[in-house]
């Protein structure tokens, strides 16, 4: 092992340049940030507000978490990605936000992170599948990011891309599903409080696993929505395609609200098992958001709309 | 026949190793080795092995062929056995860790879910086959209806095939090698079968075939 420094490595090198560039919100240790690849996640988030969405329902552990994950880009093994993604490039990165804003912008993830205070947002993530989890996520509602670019009249909706090299995400081809990974939303419920623009969690920047550096959260719906990585954000004024539903749009719609009263055709909804638990658990409606997101869907047929 | 492939030294050690895939599961179980979704893991464990061990089963006659070892046919009983241990583990788990003995539930599940239905299908068409897997039962049967009734193995080994195709989300490499294996193992017993070959049926003792169909 090399003990002397060899003089010519700049800080840049070593350290992730969004945290480099943005000293302020880390607090990095030392440790970690010496060698970021002994924690490929791992940069402490300082200055992180307490929220009252947040559940106090139990943590899932940060390994079951991490290890436990749906990112077909990365194989579609549950500890796959965990393995896959380790190496993942996050940086730089940017975010094209575009279509019919009146100031289209690109983000690198300096400017996300100054665009608003961070929160933690302690949410349910219920899974399609029929398991769940409680997440400490960091963010800030999406609609700090969707203010900054003026949508205009015809912007109904929010269509999201996630990155895709197939260089760097070999496993991607046998996943069986059309990548980039795509999903959207109804203008109100990208704008809606509860729909979070994440960048951390468990005090933590993103896990490559878990989206890195930019995924969204939304937590009234099947995970697989809460789009990972993402580089692509476009106001359109059509219903935009969604991956799974592109996939199989018998199984899977573009609202995907959890509801335990439609079934997914293969199996249940009516309950989950949250991880750690023995016995499942009856699932909510809306994952238990009801109250914050019922009235975006009044009059909807959501058998219709699943 | 060498000392050392004697049945009774060799077939407690394939029971043992037919027993391993359990004990590697209750090792994990005790050393926090079940991952995130234990239940899951176990689900797709006893699953798996059940689907492999129909596979195993169905692979003696070509393998005692191709291999030149017609004793292999004392292990087949007991590997046939051993799925039928795997797919009750299976069934057990998804009646009580997944569906907590919710008979009603359960019965939905079976007609609705296509994928349930042919799993279902899969599993009871083995219970037949361990009943009459004794030698008394083949006496009583004899050996044609015996053998008749037991290629219902191949119905059960596909259903296994299609339940597992249909439960996978979107990655179907897993199911489908199974099913080419499947293929595979019933070509070969097609081709066996060609009276052009007379070579192949020379080969087995008539000792042995009343009990062991192809
Ligand atoms: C001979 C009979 C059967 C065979 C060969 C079989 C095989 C399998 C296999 C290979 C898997 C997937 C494992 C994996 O993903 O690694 C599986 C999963 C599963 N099987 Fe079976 N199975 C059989 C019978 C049954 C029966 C009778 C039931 C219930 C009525 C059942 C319920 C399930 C369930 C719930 C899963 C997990 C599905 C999921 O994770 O989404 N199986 N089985």
């Amino acid at each position: 092992m090399l003990i002397r420094k060899p003089p010519q490595i700049r800080a840049s090198e070593i350290t992730p340049k969004h945290v480099y560039l943005n000293r302020r919100k880390f607090l990095a240790v030392p440790a970690l940030a010496a060698f970021p690849g002994l924690a490929p996640a791992g940069v402490r988030l300082a200055d992180v507000r307490k929220s009252p969405f947040s559940t106090d329902e139990k943590i899932t552990p940060y390994q079951h978490a991490t290890h436990y994950n749906n990112f077909y880009e990365f194989g579609t093994g549950k500890e796959q990605p965990a393995e896959l993604a380790k190496n993942l490039r996050i940086s730089p990165w940017a975010i094209s936000v575009e279509g019919h804003v009146a100031r289209p912008r690109v983000f690198d993830f300096d400017d996300i992170m100054k665009l608003a205070p961070l929160e933690e947002r302690i949410y349910r993530l219920r899974c399609v599948e029929g398991w769940s989890m409680v997440i400490p996520w960091i963010g800030y509602p999406l609609n700090a990011l969707i203010r900054q670019v003026e949508p205009t009249s015809k912007a109904k909706y929010v269509a999201f891309e996630s990155l895709y090299d197939s260089k760097q995400m070999p496993a991607a081809r046998w996943a069986g599903i059309p990548f980039p990974y795509v999903e959207g939303l109804r203008m109100d419920e990208a704008m809606h409080p509860l729909t979070l623009l994440c960048v951390g969690m468990y005090g933590e920047t993103l896990p490559n696993q878990s989206g890195a550096p930019v995924r969204l959260v939304v937590p009234w719906k099947y995970g697989f929505k809460s789009i990972k990585s993402i580089v692509k954000i476009k106001f359109t004024e059509k219903q935009p395609p969604t991956t799974w539903s592109r996939a199989n749009p018998q199984e899977y719609g573009f609202y995907s609200n959890v509801n335990p009263q439609v079934d997914h055709p293969r199996w249940s909804q009516a309950k989950e098992r949250r991880l750690g638990e023995f016995f499942k658990r009856n699932t909510l409606m809306f994952n238990g958001y009801g109250d914050q997101v019922a009235q975006l869907y009044a009059g909807m047929d959501l058998r219709k709309y699943y | 026949m060498p000392a050392w492939t004697s049945a009774s030294i060799t077939k407690p050690l394939v029971f043992a190793l037919c027993l391993s895939p359990l004990g590697a599961l209750v090792w994990r179980g005790f050393h926090d080795g079940l991952g995130a979704n234990p239940i899951e893991f176990i689900t797709h464990a006893t699953g798996d092995w059940t689907l492999r061990f129909l596979l195993i089963t169905l692979a003696v006659t070509p393998a005692r062929r191709l291999l030149g070892m017609p004793g292999l046919i004392r292990y087949r009983r007991m590997l046939g056995l051993f799925a039928f241990f795997y797919g009750c583990l299976h069934f057990i788990t998804y009646l009580w860790l997944d569906k907590f003995f919710d008979l009603h539930e359960i019965a939905v599940d079976i007609g609705k879910r296509p994928f349930i239905t042919a799993g279902f299908a899969a599993f009871v068409m083995l219970i037949p086959l361990a009943m009459t897997s004794t030698n008394n039962w083949v006496r009583r049967l004899g050996g044609k209806r015996w053998q008749r009734l037991h290629r219902l193995i191949y119905v059960s080994a596909a259903a296994g095939c299609l339940h597992y195709y249909w439960l996978v989300k979107s990655d179907v490499r897993a199911p489908l090698a199974y099913a080419a294996v499947l293929a595979l193992l019933l070509a070969a017993r097609m081709i066996a079968r060609r009276p052009s070959r007379p070579a192949a049926r020379g080969k087995e003792s008539p000792a042995t075939s009343a009990a062991t169909p192809r």
